[in-house]
């Protein structure tokens, strides 16, 4: 027995009180969807855990509607405050049933429990206690006096953090005083139905937040639909892109965050043992199912021998396996057509003449996995270096000045994220500012806080989430009264 | 048959604990037709020391908590208050003569007020603090941060919406307190403090006195261990000379008010500092 052998510590799923079936969340019950009803798998057993409802087209006109009327009669009309307070008990539910939540979570995505125990939950806890404080302070939002909401916000969600998206959706919309029709995505909708039992805990009133579950026919219905104000999506660009043609000319508030191909860049002074913790958190975290992962290591061409062969070293101390237990550090690829899409990608990247190493584990017989896998020898114009694979590979690429770095990292279509590694401030500042990003974490990767904003630049999306940003996406400017008149006929 | 009530000993608040006034003195609190209700410790100068040490060394604990972590720990002072609405609106009841609906509408507002304060725990920084864009290769932000230990004298008239309407804010950023209750209403002010006792509020970041502002406000405005000063509640005394003595230590003070402050995000900021942080970009 190696030092890396642990015997099996996995949580219990005696915690969960689960249903056979789900209905959708509309007017503040459950009910039956009219689409044909789908299964929820645990990706990590392929075993079936749950059967879910499928929202048509009338189930999500049902939605809407049960959103407008909570808008209209109750939502938009409630003070601030009183809508924190809801806010408010919201946090304290998930902080009270955290542990069915990570377990669910785990369950149904196939993340380690001690990210969905350690990240995931607390995180949309704070989601939910931030944006309740919000609620009654709009006017410190930064848009001007007495901004108002929106109306009824349609979003869409993945399933690569299943409950944390829905809470970054969710808090701000409804601090702002929006209703809600959010769709989570077909392959993790479990935790958004425990959520709902969560909203009839806390008494929220009916309709002010609607949950239909099913796939894109559903969320193309829902962003859609004549009666919504704002549509918030996080997903891929292409389904992204396609939003942004389909709402053209509606009027229709849009964010979107996308996909990313962050580069973390590694200087020659860069404190390396961190360095490396930081590109294994920037790319094994959650299964490199991260649209912020640092999936393009740039290494100064000198420390690029060292850092490859400890990065290889502590790859092969990653424990690959039960998502459920609490030393697993990478668990199951979310879905077979994802892991399609890793292999197809990593296959590519060995024809196109890349290096491929993978770290030696044992992969479960059951389930969908993928060892955690580093490319060398990539060039910037390989798919490796150019897709987003959303998987546990690295594709590692060299540079020789700060010049040469900032223009690889910026080489990409996307822009959400990046990481620098240097001890010299001087220089995290001087190529922070020449990143087209809109993240970028120094001597760190992966950090998420709800009082800070997060979204991309280019095709990587545009609008914030978190932080007053991320208020403000869901709010519109009634006018600064004290703007100097213009007189007409003056602008000619 | 009429069962015989067991009446309360009304103590200080200082460092978590509730002693008696070192002083041993004691005042008479009388209802609002002046029968008798109890015998509230009558602070000393000694006693507002005492509460000053217990303050400041409380600051470091509190003002370097997360913004996220005082906003739940005020937060859930609020959950306890909520439970024990009853109490406080029969306190409010004996000392101020008011109706029932009146003290309960108190009660209810000095709630709100603290959720509303508790909120700023983790948003007034992005309010108050910004990037400036110096003309420069510089990074360069400015952030506020508690200024250490603030000396309250609380509203007299309104003695638990008043005294959360002074603490709360203080609070906020990571200050510690030193409160002089309403002298003629002090029993809400006691009642906060055991609420306070059995939250997650470390001792020593609120002490509460009762007794004479008059005779402590001067001791607390001269303290040179005391950052700054809130004579929301010394509208009856000699305020201009309290703000004279502040000045030898250059305390930051904020004047009398009429009846109770309105919650505003001013008095969470007054009681900061502004510190920028200027970092050289390297040209590259």
């Amino acid at each position: 027995m190696s030092f890396l052998d642990y015997a099996p510590a996995p949580e219990s799923t005696a915690i969960l009180n689960l249903r056979s079936n789900y209905g959708l969340f509309i007017g503040g019950e459950f009910v039956e969807g009219r689409g044909t009803p789908f299964a929820t798998f645990s990706p990590a057993t392929e075993v079936h855990i749950a059967e879910m409802a499928n929202a048509n087209a009338s189930d999500v006109d049902d939605a809407v509607t049960a959103a407008r009327r909570a808008y209209d009669r109750t939502w938009s009309r409630m003070s601030g405050s009183d809508r924190g307070k809801y806010l408010f008990r919201i946090a304290r539910l998930v902080q009270e049933r955290a542990r069915e939540l990570a377990v669910a979570e785990s369950l149904d995505n196939g993340k380690p429990i001690k990210e969905s125990r350690d990240v995931d939950i607390p995180l949309v806890a704070a989601w939910f206690f931030y944006y309740a404080g919000w609620a009654d302070k709009l006017d410190y939002a930064g848009i001007g006096p007495a901004p108002r909401s929106l109306g009824v916000a349609a979003q869409v969600i993945p399933w690569n953090f299943p409950l944390l998206m829905l809470a970054w959706k969710i808090a701000p919309a409804l601090a702002a005083g929006n209703t809600v029709v959010i769709k989570p995505a077909e392959t993790t909708s479990l935790t958004a139905m425990i959520f709902a039992e969560i909203l009839q805990q806390a008494d929220l009133p009916a309709g002010v937040v609607n949950i239909v579950t099913g796939a894109g026919d559903t969320g193309n219905a829902l962003v859609n639909h004549t009666d919504v104000n704002k549509v918030a999506f996080t997903g891929s660009t292409a389904v992204g892109r396609a939003i942004a043609r389909s709402t053209a000319g509606s009027g229709k508030k849009l964010t979107l965050e996308l996909g990313g191909k962050a580069a973390n860049i590694v200087f020659d002074d860069a404190p390396i043992d961190q360095a490396i913790e930081g590109i294994v958190n920037g790319i094994f975290f959650n299964q490199g199912h991260v649209c912020c992962a640092g999936s393009r290591l740039l290494v100064q061409e000198n420390v690029h021998d060292e850092v490859i062969s400890r990065l290889k070293a502590r790859m092969s101390t990653l424990r690959v396996g039960d998502p459920l237990d609490k030393n697993t550090d990478v668990g199951a690829i979310n879905s077979r057509a994802q892991l399609d899409r890793i292999r197809e990608l990593s296959d590519v990247g060995v024809d196109e003449g890349a290096e491929r190493w993978s770290a030696p584990c044992v992969l479960p017989d059951a389930g969908f996995w993928f060892a955690p896998t580093i490319f060398t020898n990539v060039s910037t114009s390989h798919r490796i270096a150019r897709d987003e694979i959303f998987g546990p590979v690295l594709s590692v690429l060299t540079f020789r000045t700060p010049a040469e770095a900032i223009a690889k990292a910026n080489n990409t279509p996307y822009g959400l994220s990046a990481g620098i590694w240097s001890d010299k401030g001087s220089r995290v500042l001087a190529v922070a500012d020449k990143l087209r990003a809109g993240v970028v974490w120094a001597n760190t990767f992966n950090q998420f806080d709800p009082s800070s904003p997060f979204g991309g630049y280019k095709e990587s999306g545009y609008g914030r989430e978190g932080g007053r940003h991320g208020l403000a996406a869901y709010l519109e400017s009634s006018g600064w009264s004290a703007a100097p008149a213009v007189t007409k006929g003056a602008r000619k | 048959m009429s069962r015989l009530a067991v009446p309360k000993t009304f103590k200080l608040y200082i460092g978590g604990k509730f002693p008696r006034s070192e002083s041993g003195r004691v005042y008479e609190v009388v209802t609002a037709k002046g029968d008798f209700l109890a015998n509230a410790a009558k602070a000393s100068r000694k006693d507002a020391r005492d509460a000053v040490v217990a303050a400041r060394s409380a600051v470091s604990g509190w003002s370097g908590a997360t913004g996220y972590n005082r906003g739940q720990v005020l937060y859930r002072i609020a959950e306890l208050l909520e439970g024990r609405r009853a109490q406080f609106v029969d306190e409010i009841r004996e000392c101020e003569g008011v109706s029932e609906a009146v003290a309960r509408a108190q009660v209810d507002a000095a709630i709100d007020v603290w959720v509303w304060y508790a909120g700023w725990a983790d948003k007034y920084v992005q309010v108050a603090g910004n990037g400036n864009p110096v003309s420069g290769p510089y990074f360069n932000i400015s952030t506020p941060e508690a200024t250490g230990v603030v000396a309250i004298v609380a509203p007299q008239k309104s003695s638990l919406l008043g005294l959360v309407s002074v603490v709360a804010p203080a609070l906020v950023s990571g200050n510690t307190v030193v409160v002089v209750a309403s002298e003629r209403a002090p029993l809400s002010a006691i009642s906060l403090g055991e609420v306070l006792a059995t939250s997650d509020v470390p001792g020593g970041v609120v002490n509460i006195l009762t007794g004479s502002a008059a005779e402590m406000a001067p001791w607390l405005a001269s303290h040179a261990d005391v950052n700054a000063l809130d004579l929301a509640g010394a509208e009856g005394l000699d305020w201009v000379d309290l703000q004279i003595a502040a000045a030898e230590t250059l305390k930051r003070v904020l004047p009398p008010e009429v009846g109770v402050p309105v919650p505003s995000v001013e008095r969470v900021t007054f009681f900061t500092e502004t510190k920028t942080v200027w970092h050289t970009k390297g040209l590259i």
